[in-house]
């Protein structure tokens, strides 16, 4: 069993997660993620690491509240308890002195990307930190993200913060500033990942995203998580999650995400990213 | 042994054999001659002493009978229901030779099923505490049999499982309606009575490295199982509609599918599904397609029903709930829309040449046999390699070129000091009696070992 310390909404729709889970946090890495599965009944489902904290032994998710299952989570109260948290899932990031990286969070991947950028300024490297966001009031942890990052740049699609715009806007920004980037990586949902895909590959770097595909186990078991890469079949859990978005078949992918959604009792809400 | 009928079980995932009464029991375990020599036990992989504990089923003597059993299986009720007997006990028994051979198994379920209804649970003994601490990755029957050999030896017993639910394959893998999940339940509840702990949630290797364990654990069992699933590579296979054998029975068994929309992983009621391979697989996943209510399903298979490597008890079973058979026929490509659902399955008829390094005759593709079939299910159940979460995590480990755990073959120690392995991680998809008996020869070199260390 594991402790609930915290949850709260942060911005609408998004919800902060603390729970106690020791010895995960022991082993944690930036871009490894998760499973909860929030009792009899419930789906599994992968959540990233945002933060975790070695002293007290927790781990920090930010999730956003979809379906079902994220709707349970999004009920919790600090002092229950949930049955599985299982990991740290998941290849972590790649973390190497590149020189200037790019780091890109859309909703959710606005706080998972928060360990990346922590650990690459700390490896020595130039950190720009994109955060992307429908309107201001859907920002958030920028204070930090700012402290690891050399340049923080916000965009909002209605202007309402920073520049207007969406991902590429960032593009143009970096462009203009001159800055070469070594890598770029992005956390968030497929729609952040396909986008950036697209406006940062004439970079010829990598560019690293985070494939949120349907899993089930996450240890790989059961197959459900497969994308082709490279012209091979991979498994996010084991594989992945993350992938050079380069290599990644998106079409086959954007169709497999939308298996279940049709058989889904339950509403989706979208936090305005046009995700799927 | 009375069954539900066929029209009524294909489309519930109540259990299909039914058990024996008492009198059915006593009345079959009458026609045991208790032969001298024994052939039935010779092909027992754990040796049970068979006439002895029919011969107490005979005389009404259950609570021995299953005394007599426990000596060397703990766990009965799940042998007696999935073990293939009709290649193993069963096909030696001296009645066999010109009847019917004894039904070993079904005795053996009927002496477990009678136990388990008493109010009293006879607890063995357990020898004297040793101070000494095991762990035991991976709760399936391979896992199960170490840490109940070596809780009654008195060590201290921890079992590690990656799911939220022990068992291993029994549990996400063999279907409800042959296995029911209160079966094995039992068997681990009584585990954890004897004294095991019990960590699910915990995939070791990612939780916590195996080296580091070996810091807390005197000794280390192995019995992590199958890994990721094979896919034919042929074009379609990412199409939606397209699983692997562990996603269908993983969504419907672990995660209670079944009971879906009461249960929240969705499991999609196809209306025409075809199951690739041949297998004990193959045919759950096909019977299972059956009771989520499919119109048509189909069992594609590349060799002939000679060459089936499923129990014949499962191939009769799902021909009398309406599986149909494509022997001779293999999928060559899967056909989508343009939303990425599967719509037709191409095959190939094959026919059958030289026999292969298995002994089975090869499959030919015969050129220009080419035809379709209107699928929106197709199921590829060919296998799984080994589970690869351990070795790529140790790499002071040796593992065989196809990624089975190397052991020595006598005590199953692998290339790691402390260190030993059994099951399907081994010796690759096998049984569940040879996983126990694996288990079993592991934990006897591992209480010697223990033993003889300080
Ligand atoms: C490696 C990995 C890491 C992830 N990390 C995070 C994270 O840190 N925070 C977070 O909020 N989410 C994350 N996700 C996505 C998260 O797993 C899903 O949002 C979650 O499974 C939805 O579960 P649900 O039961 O609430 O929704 P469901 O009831 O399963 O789905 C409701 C609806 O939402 C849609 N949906 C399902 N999955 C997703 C998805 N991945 N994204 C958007 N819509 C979806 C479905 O199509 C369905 O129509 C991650 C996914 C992966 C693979
Ligand atoms: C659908 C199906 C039907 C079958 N039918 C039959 C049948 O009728 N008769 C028969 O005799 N056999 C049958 N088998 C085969 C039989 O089930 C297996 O041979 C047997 O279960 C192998 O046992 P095991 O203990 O080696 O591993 P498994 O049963 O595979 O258990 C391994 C366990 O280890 C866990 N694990 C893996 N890695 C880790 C880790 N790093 N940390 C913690 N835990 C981990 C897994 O989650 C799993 O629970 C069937 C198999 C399947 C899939
Ligand atoms: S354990 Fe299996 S092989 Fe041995 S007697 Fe029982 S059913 Fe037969
Ligand atoms: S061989 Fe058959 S008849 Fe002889 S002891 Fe075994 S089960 Fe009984
Ligand atoms: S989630 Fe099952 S194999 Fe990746």
């Amino acid at each position: 069993m594991f402790e609930i310390i915290e949850r709260k909404m942060i911005v609408p729709n998004l919800h902060l997660l603390v729970v106690h889970a020791p010895d995960i946090v022991d082993e944690i890495q930036p871009g490894q993620f998760v499973i909860i599965h929030a009792g009899e009944g419930s789906e599994r489902i992968p959540l990233s690491a945002a933060d975790w904290n070695h002293e007290d032994g927790t781990l920090t998710i930010v999730f956003m509240e979809v379906g079902t299952s994220t709707g349970k989570l999004a009920m919790l109260k600090p002092g229950d308890f949930i049955p599985t948290v299982v990991g740290p899932l998941g290849k972590p990031t790649e973390i190497e002195n590149f020189g200037t990286v790019v780091c890109i969070g859309g909703c959710f991947g606005i706080a998972s990307i928060f360990p990346t950028v922590k650990a690459l300024k700390e490896k020595g490297n130039t950190v720009i930190t994109i955060v992307e966001g429908r309107s201001k009031n859907l920002l958030y942890w920028e204070k930090k993200l700012a402290d690891y990052s050399d340049k923080l740049i916000n965009i909002t699609r209605d202007g309402s913060y920073g520049y207007k715009g969406h991902v590429n806007k960032a593009e143009d920004i970096i462009r203009e500033t001159g800055i070469k980037p070594d890598r770029i990586i992005a956390n968030g949902c497929m729609t952040l990942s396909y986008k950036t895909t697209q406006e940062y590959s004439h970079y010829n770097v990598p560019v690293m995203v985070m494939l949120n595909t349907i899993m089930i186990d996450g240890t790989g078991m059961c197959g459900v998580c497969r994308c082709t890469v490279d012209g091979r079949m991979r498994f996010a859990c084991v594989d992945g999650p993350e992938f050079d978005g380069r290599l990644v078949d998106w079409e086959e992918l954007a169709k497999r995400r939308k298996q279940y959604v049709g058989e889904e009792a339950f509403l989706v809400h979208h936090s305005g990213c046009g995700g799927i | 042994m009375p069954k539900q009928p066929p029209y009524i079980r294909r489309r519930n995932f109540n259990e299909v054999a039914l058990g024996y009464t008492e009198e059915m029991a006593v009345e079959e375990a009458s026609r045991c001659l208790d032969c001298k020599k024994p052939l039935c036990v010779d092909g027992c992989p754990v040796e049970i002493n068979i006439p002895g504990f029919i011969r107490e089923i005979a005389r009404n003597n259950f609570a021995e009978a299953i005394k007599v059993l426990k000596e060397k299986n703990c766990l009965p009720a799940v042998c007696g229901r999935v073990c293939p007997q009709e290649e193993q006990c069963e096909i030696r028994c001296i009645l066999g030779k010109k009847g019917e051979p004894v039904a070993v198994g079904r005795l053996e379920r009927f002496a477990a099923e009678w136990q388990a209804l008493q109010s009293e649970m006879v607890m063995p003994v357990i020898k004297e505490k040793t101070g000494k601490k095991v762990a035991v990755i991976g709760s399936g029957p391979a896992g199960i049999t170490v840490a109940g050999d070596l809780i009654l030896a008195g060590h201290d017993v921890t079992m590690f499982e990656a799911l939220h639910e022990p068992g291993g394959v029994l549990t996400y893998g063999i279907p409800e309606f042959r296995l029911p999940g209160k079966v094995v339940n039992r068997e681990i509840n009584y585990l954890c009575k004897l004294g095991v702990k019990l960590v699910c949630n915990y995939v070791v290797g990612k939780t916590k490295s195996l080296k580091k364990m070996l810091d807390e654990y005197d000794a280390v069992f192995l019995g992590t199982g199958a890994g990721l699933p094979w896919f034919m590579e042929i074009p379609g296979e990412n199409l939606n509609g397209v699983y692997s054998a562990n996603e269908y029975l993983t969504r419907v068994n672990l995660m209670r599918g079944f009971m879906y929309p009461k249960t929240y992983t969705p499991v999609i009621r196809h209306k025409r599904v075809a199951v690739v391979g041949g297998g004990n697989v193959a045919m759950d996943c096909a019977r299972t397609a059956m009771r989520l209510g499919a119109e048509e399903v189909y069992i594609v298979y590349r060799r002939s029903q000679t060459e089936l490597p499923a129990r014949l008890e499962e191939f009769e079973n799902a021909e009398e709930e309406g599986v149909i058979f494509h022997f001779l026929t293999l999928p060559e490509k899967l056909i989508g829309d343009e939303n990425g659902w599967l719509q037709e399955i191409e095959c190939s008829k094959m026919e059958l040449g030289e026999p292969d390094q298995s002994g089975r005759r090869r499959p030919i593709r015969i050129d220009g046999s080419e035809f379709r079939m209107k699928m929106d299910a197709c199921i590829v159940a060919i296998g799984n390699s080994p589970n690869p979460i351990i070795p790529s995590t140790t790499k002071e480990l040796e593992v065989s070129k196809k990624g089975t755990i190397v052991v020595d073959e006598s005590t199953n120690k692998t290339s790691m000091d402390r260190v030993w392995a059994g099951g399907d991680i081994v010796t690759g998809a096998a049984t569940v009696i040879l996983a126990m008996g694996a288990g079993r020869k592991a934990a006897r070199a591992m209480q010697e070992y223990l033993m003889k260390s300080q």
